[in-house]
C-alpha cells in the first residue's frame, strides 16, 4: 500500500507568494472538484429523486435496491463476490510466494503469475470466453472434464442409433434395445440399426461382412443399414454399409440372466457361444446413451463461480507478488531458529510467517475487496446475455440503470452511493493512516 | 538458539540421530520435489488461457469453429496469420487502435503533468489548509469510478465534449490524480531540503525548481505513475464505454461490441484481443520494476 513512512513535508523553501501555490494547483483542483467531487454530490442528490428527477422519492430507490429481484441478485452476487474472490486470490498468493521463494526460477512462475495484472479485464474477458466455451471440442475446460468424466463412465459408441419397424431389433426399455427372436445356434443373427451419421462412426469400421455359419455357435453381424445415396435394402447387409465397431452384444435368457456377451468387431460381425442357445440378444442401453457434453460453465448455477474464476486468474499475482515483498522482510534467524527447535515447514509457516505476514495480508485483502466491489468488465464480457440476470453484480447494475433503454437514474445513483458507502472505511482508514505519517 | 543446536554448525555425522536425520532430508528432498512439480503445473496451468487465446488467433475460422487450439499441437499446419492480416485491413479496429492511442497518450501526459505541478505544491510550497487538503486528496483515492459516470456524462452534455476524445481524456485524467498526488507528493518530499535551497540561493524561480530539480530527481516515481496511467487508459473498457465518441472507440469498446456476437467471429476477436495486449505486455516487460512499485505504491486504489 502507501510507501514507507514520510517526513513530514516541510515549509516552502522558497516562501512562495500564494499565487504562485494556487498556480501549481488549480489544474488538479479543477479538475477534482468538477469530475470527481461533483458527482459525488449529484449522485447523492440524484439517488433521492425518482425516475424522471422531478419528485422527490426519499428512501425509495434505496428500497428498491434491496426489493426488485434483479437487483437484488447484484447484491448477493457482489456479496459472493466479496467474499470469495479476495480470500481465494490472497491464499494462492501467499502459497505461491512462499513456494517461490524456494527455487531459483521463482522468478520465472512469478512472472508468469502476475502477468495478467498488465493485460485488459476485456482481453481477460476474451480468453476466458474461449476457456469456457460449452463444446468440449472447442472450450479447454469443458474438454479437460469431459476427459476426466470419460475416463471414469463408459463412454457411449453410437448416441442416436436405433432399429427401424422393419428390423427384427425393438426397444426394450431405459434406452436398450432386443431381438424381437429368440437366437438359435448354428443360425446367423442379423443387428441392424441406422440413425448414426456418417461421420459419427468410428473412424475404423469397416464394410459390414455376413458371418459364415458355424455349428454350435451363434454367428452375426451388427451394422449400420443405411446405405449412402440410397439403394441398399434393409435387413439386408449391403455393398457399402459398415459394421457397428464396439456395440455391445448380451444374449438374454428368460429369466433376464445374461448367458454371454461380446462386442462387434470392425466389419460388424459376432460370435456367441452355444451357451446362448435360446436367449435374445440385447444392445444394452450404454450403446447409446447421450454423448457427455460437459459442465454449462456460463449457464445461470455457474456463471458466477466461473467469473471469479477469470478474476483469481487476473490479481492472485497481485496478491502474490504483494505477499512476496512482505515475505523479504521477514528475518531469516526467526524461522531457522524455529526449525532448529524442531517446528516442521508447516508449523514455520503456521505460527511464524503468516502472523509476521498478516499487515500485508489486511492491505492485500482490502485492496481486493475495493477492486472486486467495482468489477465490471468480467462480468459484462464472460457472462453471454442470457446469464447476464444471474451473474449480475453492482457495477453492472449501475451501468444498465443509468444508460440502458429503461434508466432509471435515481436507482443508478442510488447504487453509486452504496458502492460509495461501502468503500468509506476504507477512505477514513488510509486518511487516518496519513494524519499520523504526518505528525510524525 | 536453543539446546538442541548445541553440536554446532549441525555438521551431521555425530550424534546418534543420523539415520533420523537422513530420513527426514529424504523427506524434504521428496517435498522439495513435490512442490517443483506443482509450481510446473500451477504455471502451465496459469498459461494455458493466454496460450489458448494465441493459439486461437493463429488459425484459419473454419478450423476454430470445428476444434479447440489443441488441435494444432498435433496438426501444426493449421498455424496461419491469415486472421491478422484480415484485422489490419480491418478499418474499424485499426481506427480503434489509433483511437486508444490518441487516448491514452494525452491521458498519461496530463496526469504526470498536472499531478506532479501539485504533488510539488502539496510537498514543497506553503498555503493555508496544506495539509487538510492533501488528506481530501487521499480520500478520494478510491472514490469508484462508477460513482461519476452520470454526473460526468451530463456535465459533458452540458459543455459539449460528450463523446469526444477530449472528454474522455478528461475523466482519466480527473481520476488518476488521487493516485498521482499521493504517489508524487511522498517521493518529492523526500527530495533533501538542501537541494532546493542550494538552487533557491542560485536564484531559481519556483518554475525553474520545478523542473530543474524536482521533475529529473521524481524521475522513478514518475516513471512508475506513468506506466501506471498508461497501462489503466489503455486497458480501461467502461469509461470509453460511455464517455468516447462511438464513430471511432478505443480497441477495448470496439472488441466488446464483438463480443455480442461471440462464437462466430472468434476470428476476429482472438487476434483483436492478442494486439490489444501486445502492447501492455511490453510495457509490462520492459518496465516490470517500475510497474510493480507502481502497484505496490497504489494497492488501496
Amino acid at each position: 500500500m502507501a510507501s514507507a513512512p514520510r517526513p513530514s513535508a516541510s515549509k516552502s523553501v522558497t516562501g512562495t507568494r500564494r499565487s504562485v501555490a494556487a498556480g501549481f494547483l488549480l489544474p488538479a483542483l479543477l479538475l477534482l472538484g468538477a469530475l470527481v467531487v461533483y458527482p459525488i454530490g449529484y449522485s447523492v442528490h440524484r439517488s433521492f429523486f425518482d425516475k424522471s428527477g422531478d419528485s422527490f422519492a426519499g428512501l425509495d430507490n434505496y428500497i428498491e435496491l434491496f426489493t426488485d429481484d434483479t437487483i437484488l441478485t447484484a447484491v448477493k452476487n457482489n456479496a459472493i463476490w466479496v467474499v470469495l474472490a479476495p480470500t481465494v486470490a490472497t491464499a494462492l498468493g501467499l502459497i505461491f510466494a512462499v513456494l517461490t521463494e524456494r527455487v531459483r526460477w521463482g522468478t520465472a512462475f512469478k512472472l508468469i503469475v502476475f502477468m495478467p495484472m498488465a493485460i485488459s479485464m476485456l482481453a481477460a474477458g476474451i480468453i476466458f470466453r474461449l476457456v469456457y466455451e460449452q463444446d468440449p471440442d472447442r472450450g479447454v475446460a469443458n474438454a479437460v472434464w469431459v476427459g476426466v468424466h470419460d475416463t471414469f463412465a463408459e463412454s457411449s459408441v453410437f448416441p442416436r442409433a436405433r432399429p427401424l419397424p422393419v428390423h427384427p431389433v425393438e426397444a426394450a426399455g431405459g434406452g436398450a434395445y432386443v431381438t424381437k427372436e429368440p437366437v438359435r445356434a448354428g443360425e446367423i443373427a442379423l443387428l441392424p440399426l441406422v440413425g448414426v451419421a456418417p461421420a459419427q462412426m468410428p473412424g475404423d469400421a469397416r464394410p459390414a461382412r455376413r458371418p459364415a455359419v458355424e455349428g454350435g455357435r451363434i454367428n452375426g453381424t451388427a451394422w449400420l443399414d443405411f446405405t449412402k445415396g440410397g439403394g441398399g435394402k434393409p435387413n439386408v447387409v449391403d455393398a457399402q454399409e459398415r459394421g457397428l465397431k464396439g456395440l455391445r452384444i448380451e444374449a438374454v435368457r428368460e429369466d433376464g440372466s445374461v448367458a454371454a456377451s461380446t462386442s462387434a468387431a470392425a466389419d460388424g460381425t459376432f460370435s456367441l457361444p452355444a451357451s446362448a442357445d435360446g436367449a435374445r440378444l440385447r444392445l444394452p442401453a450404454s450403446n447409446f446413451r447421450e454423448q457427455y457434453n460437459g459442465v454449462e460453465w456460463l449457464g445461470p448455477s455457474l456463471v458466477t463461480p466461473a467469473v471469479i474464476g477469470s478474476y483469481v486468474w487476473m490479481w492472485a499475482g497481485f496478491a502474490m507478488v504483494l505477499i512476496a515483498a512482505g515475505l523479504a522482510s521477514v528475518p531469516r534467524e526467526l524461522l531457522e531458529a524455529a526449525r532448529v527447535d524442531g517446528a516442521n515447514e508447516w508449523q514455520v509457516f503456521r505460527r511464524i510467517t503468516v502472523p509476521l505476514l498478516a499487515p500485508v495480508l489486511a492491505v492485500v485483502l482490502v485492496t481486493l475487496v475495493i477492486n472486486v466491489l467495482k468489477v465490471f468488465d468480467l462480468v459484462f464480457i464472460i457472462a453471454p446475455g442470457s446469464a447476464q440476470d444471474d451473474a449480475n453484480v453492482l457495477a453492472l447494475q449501475l451501468y444498465r440503470s443509468s444508460f440502458g433503454t429503461d434508466a432509471d437514474l435515481g436507482v443508478g445513483s442510488a447504487i453509486a452511493v452504496l458502492l460509495l458507502l461501502l468503500v468509506l472505511p476504507v477512505m477514513a482508514f488510509n486518511i487516518r493512516r496519513m494524519r499520523r505519517e504526518a505528525r510524525r | 538458539m536453543t539446546a538442541s543446536n548445541g553440536g554446532g554448525g549441525g555438521s551431521g555425522g555425530g550424534g546418534g540421530s543420523g539415520a533420523g536425520r537422513l530420513g527426514s532430508r529424504i523427506a524434504a528432498r521428496a517435498a522439495g520435489g513435490g512442490m517443483r512439480i506443482f509450481l510446473v503445473l500451477v504455471g502451465l496451468f496459469w498459461l494455458m488461457p493466454t496460450v489458448g487465446l494465441l493459439l486461437s488467433s493463429l488459425r484459419g475460422p473454419t478450423d476454430i469453429s470445428e476444434s479447440g487450439w489443441w488441435q494444432v499441437f498435433t496438426t501444426p499446419a493449421q498455424l496461419t496469420t491469415e486472421n491478422y492480416s484480415a484485422l489490419l485491413a480491418n478499418d474499424t479496429i485499426t481506427g480503434s487502435l489509433v483511437s486508444t492511442v490518441l487516448i491514452t497518450v494525452p491521458a498519461t501526459l496530463l496526469v504526470v503533468v498536472i499531478g506532479s505541478l501539485a504533488g510539488y505544491a502539496f510537498a514543497w510550497l506553503d498555503f493555508p489548509g496544506r495539509d487538510w487538503w492533501f488528506l481530501v486528496v487521499v480520500g478520494l483515492l478510491v472514490v469508484p469510478v462508477q460513482v461519476a459516470l452520470v454526473p460526468v456524462s451530463k456535465l459533458f452534455g452540458t459543455i459539449g465534449i460528450f463523446e469526444t476524445t477530449l472528454g474522455v481524456v478528461l475523466f482519466h485524467t480527473a481520476f488518476g490524480l488521487p493516485f498521482a498526488i499521493f504517489l508524487l507528493r511522498n517521493f518529492f518530499a523526500e527530495i533533501p531540503r538542501e537541494l532546493l535551497e542550494a538552487a533557491r540561493l542560485d536564484g531559481a524561480g519556483e518554475i525553474r525548481l520545478f523542473t530543474r530539480v524536482v521533475l529529473p530527481l521524481g524521475g522513478p516515481a514518475i516513471a512508475s505513475l506513468g506506466i501506471f496511467q498508461f497501462l489503466w487508459v489503455w486497458n480501461d473498457m467502461l469509461v470509453a464505454l460511455i464517455f468516447a465518441d462511438s464513430e471511432s472507440p478505443p480497441i477495448t469498446v470496439a472488441l466488446q461490441q464483438q463480443v455480442r456476437q461471440f462464437g462466430n467471429n472468434i476470428d476476429v476477436l482472438a487476434p483483436g484481443a492478442f494486439v490489444s495486449m501486445v502492447i501492455p505486455l511490453v510495457v509490462f516487460f520492459a518496465f516490470q520494476r517500475q510497474f510493480v512499485s507502481g502497484v505496490m505504491a497504489g494497492a488501496v486504489k
